[in-house]
């Protein structure tokens, strides 16, 4: 019986030890090179001789030609994905209170149609959103990357809204109603406040999708100053001469945010979203 | 008045005024607060949707498509994708599932970094596997070198392997999403039957086969249609692990839409996509079927 303890354990190990290993490895490389001195970066060292924060220091002051526009970019990084964020609540959070609670007329026919734009692969929406955001005549300002990243991301928030507000008792509303609340009141009043844990899981998926997101980025703003982080770590493959050690640190700034927001939200995100992708 | 506005129905489960004007005053301020999103969806969907199809209504787009090797290089390469990385990937998941769902405080911090891949934006980490591949100076090279005394392969200069280390960044990135999927669904079956077929003597293998499949089976096919449709869209792994490259034996439909795109060939770049689309819409239809009940 001992044995088979052993063994139970074993095996377990067994799995996790190279999981481990699978995990961190592409994490820990980020991390040695951001903190690795440029010349002995790519010794193949596990731990650098001089670990240093002098790539940082290099990137705040902007001391290198990929990084002259560093601040501004972070400050757009910023700027698009807290537009994203505000602008999708405000879309899902009114169309969800419309089709599940005011049960508005077409409501499900609005709710198919928002499914099916988030079964669109959005790789393949992209080269059309860019033809039409120059059709429009918004092609490289920021709004056409906010707008466009709303069209993505409310879809998915505007289902798992759905979701969530049709299991509040319908009692509320019809009590709301008596007492002659109007819609208004109601959603302001007695809807927002019980929703709020749905609203911090899809507030931070819409922040979190804008932030990482490059594709759409890159396509939509080619100006340096206008355009977002991601852009500028893709920017560095431009040149095979890249000073590695400066991305990799760039990158690792650009990656703590929206690691930290994961994990201080990881529990609002993981229900809303294994809810959200699979209602077996 | 209102009695007289209102539709046959309305009237008869409604004959009271008031109550028809109430619901007449909910009704529009739902369509109010429905209207942003219709206004989203038909400005930055139905136009552009649109917009692309009708740029892709040129017979002879599809002509120069077949004629190029590439597009049919990148439908394989899709379907090779597809096939061996979704199902590599969502088998793992569910015997990872089986994993994590274990009692062991050493398991539990495992899990917290094993979701590191999702957590973090895919740009940087991607970049960085980009550099540990790089021929001359990346990490796998120099330790082959100073291990063996012989120079490494060029990981990415090679077609199958460039885009099989695509595949493997994708599986990289997702992997902890759907596990957590299926750990949710694992969580979901009642212990008790586990506890009965414990005491009738059933095997690991037999408590799988008759207790977790059956119960997991809808979840894990979902699962899979639902990554499918999102593998599709991984532009990330590719392109940024391979540009594509070399000489544009790694394109997948995501990212081919953008080489079309820098040829300035928009209209094949359309009609790639619409031949995808028998490919794309099945799923989608799939997929709506299981979720818009």
């Amino acid at each position: 019986m001992k044995w088979k303890a052993v063994a139970t354990e074993a095996k377990l190990l067994l799995i996790g030890i190279p999981l481990f290993l699978w995990t961190v490895i592409p994490v820990y490389h980020l991390v040695l090179f951001a903190i690795s001195p440029r010349d002995s970066a790519t010794s193949g060292k596990l731990w650098p001789d001089h670990p240093t924060l002098q790539n940082f220091a290099i990137v705040f002051q902007r001391k290198h030609f990929y990084l002259d526009h560093f601040w501004i970019q972070l400050w757009n990084s910023v700027l698009i994905a807290v537009a994203v964020a505000a602008i999708t609540l405000f879309v899902a959070t009114s169309a969800a209170f419309a089709i599940s609670r005011l049960k508005v007329r077409g409501g499900r026919t609005v709710m198919n149609l928002a499914l099916f734009t988030y079964f669109i692969p959005a790789a393949f929406l992209a080269v059309p959103m860019y033809k039409t955001m120059g059709n429009y005549g918004i092609l490289n300002s920021q709004w056409a990357l906010i707008l466009a990243m709303v069209t993505i991301a409310s879809p998915y928030c505007i289902w798992v809204l759905k979701q969530a507000s049709d299991k509040l008792p319908f009692e509320l509303d019809e009590a709301a109603r008596m007492d002659g609340a109007s819609p208004l009141q109601l959603f302001r009043l007695v809807y927002l406040p019980l929703m709020v844990p749905s609203l911090v899981a899809v507030g931070t998926y819409a922040l979190l999708l804008a932030w990482n997101e490059y594709l759409y980025a890159f396509l939509l703003l080619s100006n340096d100053t206008s355009t977002t982080l991601a852009v500028a770590l893709g920017n560095f493959l431009s040149a095979d001469d890249s000073p590695w050690e400066l991305l990799m640190a760039t990158g690792l700034i650009y990656a703590l945010p929206p690691a930290a927001i994961y994990y201080a939200f990881k529990r609002y995100m993981v229900g809303g979203l294994t809810a959200g992708a699979v209602k077996s | 008045m209102t009695t007289t506005l209102a539709s046959p129905n309305v009237a008869a489960t409604a004959p009271l005024p008031a109550a028809a004007r109430t619901r007449d005053r909910w009704q529009f301020w739902g369509r109010m607060l429905v209207l942003p999103y219709v206004l989203v969806f038909l400005v930055f969907v139905l136009y552009p949707v649109g917009y692309g199809l009708w740029l892709a209504r040129h017979p002879s787009s599809y002509v120069r498509l077949f004629d190029d090797p590439i597009f049919f290089r990148s439908v394989v390469n899709t379907l090779i994708f597809l096939i061996v990385a979704i199902n590599l990937k969502m088998v793992v998941a569910l015997i990872l599932s089986g994993f994590f769902v274990q009692q062991r405080w050493w398991i539990k911090v495992l899990s917290l970094i094993f979701i590191l891949p999702w957590a973090l934006p895919s740009i940087p980490t991607i970049l960085s596997v980009r550099f540990m591949l790089n021929p001359e100076w990346g990490v796998i090279n120099t330790l082959i070198f100073r291990l063996s005394g012989a120079d490494g392969p060029n990981w990415l200069n090679h077609p199958p392997l460039a885009l099989g280390f695509s595949m493997l960044m994708h599986i990289w990135k997702s992997l902890p999403f759907w596990t957590l999927i299926l750990i949710a669904g694992r969580l979901a079956i009642p212990h008790e039957q586990y506890e009965a077929a414990s005491v009738d003597g059933a095997t690991n293998w037999q408590k799988f086969r008759f207790i977790t499949w059956p119960s997991m089976r809808t979840l894990y096919v979902t699962s899979l249609i639902l990554s499918m449709i999102w593998t599709l869209g991984d532009f990330n792994s590719v392109y940024l692990l391979t540009g594509g490259g070399p000489a544009d034996l790694t394109h997948v439909l995501a990212t081919l839409g953008i080489r079309y795109l820098r040829l300035d060939e928009v209209d094949l770049s359309m009609a790639a996509i619409v031949v995808a689309l028998p490919l794309v819409l099945p799923l989608v239809y799939f997929m709506m079927k299981r979720l818009s009940k």
